[in-house]
């Protein structure tokens, strides 16, 4: 009986004793393209006995869908054969109009022939990245950052310098360090990405004096800024904090979104940048999908046009707001001595650290058991590193189920503990691979 | 929309084939599950259902909820496969609720599986045959705690020695096993099981080849399948090596001299009939420098994934993995009748 292993249709390869026939062929970039056990893990946390403090999902359940589903309907009677069509690379001329008037609420003045509309800013993360970058290219980030854009970064072969936050975010001393270690190494710095607003996953705002020496330090140091805002208007006191693009408008680069202000589901994001690199950006997006999807850009812009959206989001901050007050109210109630964690002044997220000498990625499945998900801190590290903390998201789970999976995080925590207790901390290599769920995880 | 509706792939039609054939029985499929092996679970439900599916059995894949003994009533199966990995699905907890509801399943009964999935007695048990398997000692995390751990930990690497491997006694896929080459990384792998489950084994590690020898039995007696030999490009079967297509090559059947391969199939269907399994088993075996072939553990489900040994094994036997599970189905049929 002949050993070759091969599905058919595939043709022939040098590696017949392989379960892929193309395992010599993939570029150098999927690497770490593996399959994960924290993954798997996460397949658990889709359950409706295990509470997820794991997903970054939206809470969208409060929608007006009477409403979005009136105005799509009069948008395919009324529009059709448009919103189904082809169209701009740059994005819909209208949408980019009202995109310019979100942007203002945060202190931003630009003309919408600068916006260019994305699938979500996580495309915009790609876009940016695909012009600017070449293998080896280091990208400066906050330790820790959001693991969508350390993905691109990966897959783009950048080299990722994580530049030290504290409960303020980036530290602007730590920044100037970055930036002259890798000038003494002879690296080339192609941008500083950086989320100030209840940042995914620390939870922390970089305050008004730090994003004045951020932007110095970089202006001094010819770093681009890219600036990823996606939750800026979901703060739950206060006006919506002014963007670095506010006071900087040729070295930062601005991503946005509709995906938590209005649905994900749609796919719509924007970037604003200098003109110059505008044009580089639109012919990467054609490059890249011709087009955004003309129907979502017009059901977004319908939207914005005919409902309150403004008042939508102020319904989303409360709900966000309370869920907040129960995730951090059952810390302080339950967990145990050594533990550390911020209060976030909006978004999703809180940051907790744990107790000297535990590790997170090794205690999820610990976690799973006890029917309760959260994501280690290892996924938001290019390195690895982050092994003692873990990102818990308040969004999606209601206060009493925060309270529940939070008390059951405890015991799993004590659980940990006593193990150590009896084993003494114990050593570990750094955690590598994509750790972090899919998207689809509430 | 149901739980299972979302994540279990089904036939768009629940019990309706593409080309359905009247002679075939029902089967439900269940797989998913809430163990740490559930993505696995999912994996291989899916795979056996799309085989089945594809030789016109009527199939439905159905996640393991609240929901289920409901549907098992109304809409009784006439048989169930038992896809889901990890506890209640091997630990023989799910095949006692079937056969307290009576609907015939594919697999070993309960009592065989819990002694199978339980790592350290399936030791024993496959010693008692005459097997060999590595030396190991059996802990919860309480003597360690009760006794002192630095002194149990010496204990163990002077009785064992080293290279060891630390495992989860129960559980698969190798999670939460680490290799351990110096008694300083002990601590660590021994916390790492313990994530898994309350009792770890301790395992001398057997340097050499590792294989997989599947054992059938479609009414005719156990029979074992070519052996699969298994080398994981990093050097080490972890959960990534399993999982990730083209990290691993296997040969199959393995380049064994005749005489060899077929030790490694009568430590298989000895493993199998000790345990009183029945229908379809996995032993994991390896072979030493001196080709002497290891028991590690046995899987009572193993898996049937895209990446899984056993689907190498019956295609390099010349069996399409539907029509052997439609037998496996058809055999648990006429038991129950």
């Amino acid at each position: 009986m002949s050993s070759e292993i091969r599905a058919a249709g595939v043709p022939p390869s040098g590696r017949p004793d392989r379960l892929d026939s193309y395992v010599d062929r993939y570029a150098a970039r999927t690497a770490g393209m593996t399959a994960s056990e924290i993954r798997a893990l996460f397949a658990v946390a889709s359950r409706p006995e295990v509470v997820s403090l794991a997903g970054g999902m939206p809470n969208i359940s409060g929608l007006p869908l009477d409403v979005v589903g009136r105005a799509i309907q009069d948008l395919i009677r009324d529009q059709g054969t448009t919103a189904m069509q082809y169209s701009s690379g740059q994005g819909d001329p209208t949408l980019r109009e009202q995109v310019v008037e979100v942007m203002g609420l945060e202190g931003i003045e630009a003309h919408p022939d600068d916006v260019v509309v994305t699938v979500g800013s996580q495309q915009a993360v790609d876009l940016v990245t695909r012009i600017f970058c070449d293998p080896g290219d280091v990208v400066i980030c906050e330790a820790p950052s959001y693991v969508g854009a350390l993905g691109v970064f990966r897959s783009w072969q950048c080299e990722v310098v994580h530049a030290a936050t504290d409960e303020h975010g980036l530290v602007p001393d730590a920044l100037r360090e970055v930036i002259a270690a890798c000038r003494s190494r002879g690296r080339r710095i192609k941008f500083l990405y950086t989320i100030p607003n209840y940042h995914n996953p620390a939870g922390v705002t970089l305050p008004s004096q730090r994003r004045t020496e951020i932007l110095e330090i970089c202006r001094q140091g010819d770093v681009l800024v890219l600036e990823d805002n996606p939750y800026g208007l979901l703060g739950f006191d206060g006006d919506p904090i002014r963007a670095l693009r506010a006071d900087e408008a040729d070295g930062v680069i601005y991503l946005g979104s509709f995906s938590k202000t209005f649905a994900p589901g749609f796919r719509v994001g924007w970037v604003l940048a200098p003109h110059a690199v505008r044009e580089k950006l639109v012919l990467a997006q054609e490059s890249a999908t011709l087009c955004p999807p003309s129907f979502s850009q017009m059901a977004v812009s319908a939207y914005l046009t005919h409902h309150d959206w403004q008042g939508q989001i102020k319904a989303f901050r409360e709900m966000y707001r309370e869920r907040r007050d129960a995730m951090v109210s059952a810390l302080d109630d339950l967990m145990p001595a050594g533990s550390r964690w911020n209060v976030p002044g909006g978004g999703f997220y809180v940051w907790m650290t744990l107790p000297d000498g535990l590790d997170a990625k090794a205690m999820l499945p610990r976690a799973v058991t006890a029917r309760v998900a959260y994501v280690p801190g290892t996924a938001f590290f290019a390195d690895g590193s982050g092994a003692q903390s873990m990102r818990l998201s308040y969004c999606y789970p209601t206060p009493e189920r925060i309270r529940e999976g939070l008390r059951r995080l405890t015991g799993v925590i004590e659980e940990e503990l006593d193990l150590q207790h009896t084993f003494g901390a114990t050593q570990r290599g750094p955690h590598r691979g994509y750790d972090a769920p899919k998207p689809d995880l509430s | 929309m149901t739980e299972s509706d979302q994540t279990a792939t089904r036939p768009s039609h629940p019990w309706q084939p593409r080309h359905p054939r009247s002679d075939h029985p029902r089967v439900l499929v269940l797989a998913g599950g809430l163990s740490h092996e559930r993505d696995v679970s999912l994996r291989s439900g899916r795979r056996v259902a799309e085989a089945l599916h594809g030789i016109g059995v009527t199939v439905e894949v159905r996640d393991v909820d609240a929901g289920l003994l409901p549907l098992l009533t109304r809409h009784r199966p006439d048989c169930v496969v038992p896809l889901l990995h990890g506890e209640t699905g091997e630990d023989g907890a799910l095949r006692e609720v079937l056969e307290l509801v009576g609907v015939p399943y594919v697999g070993a009964r309960p009592a065989a599986c819990r002694m199978a999935f339980d790592k350290p007695i399936a030791k024993v048990i496959a010693a008692r045959a005459g097997l060999r398997t590595p030396r190991s000692v059996t802990l919860p995390h309480a003597t360690f705690r009760e006794l002192g751990a630095t002194g149990v930990m010496a204990a163990l690497v002077s009785a064992l020695g080293t290279p060891l491997i630390v495992k989860p006694a129960r559980g698969g896929s190798a999670l939460g096993c680490t290799v351990v080459r110096d008694a300083g990384s002990l601590p660590g792998a021994m916390v790492d099981a313990y994530a898994y489950g309350a009792t770890a084994l301790v395992e001398q590690l057997v340097e050499g080849s590792e294989v997989a020898v599947p054992v059938v039995d479609t009414g005719a007696g156990p029979r074992a399948l070519p052996v699969v030999s298994i080398e994981p490009d990093g050097g080490i079967y972890d959960y990534t090596a399993r999982y990730t297509a083209g990290s691993t090559e296997f040969v199959v059947p393995a380049k064994l001299p005749e005489e060899l391969a077929a030790e490694c199939a009568r430590v298989a269907v000895t493993a199998h009939e000790a345990l009183g399994l029945r229908d379809l088993s996995r032993s994991d075996l390896m072979i030493d420098a001196e080709s002497r072939v290891w028991f590690l553990e046995v899987n009572v489900a193993p898996g049937l994934t895209e990446t899984s040994t056993v689907p190498l094994a019956v295609r390099a036997a010349g069996l399409d993995l539907g029509t052997l599970v439609s037998d496996l189905v058809q055999a648990a049929v006429d038991r129950a009748d």
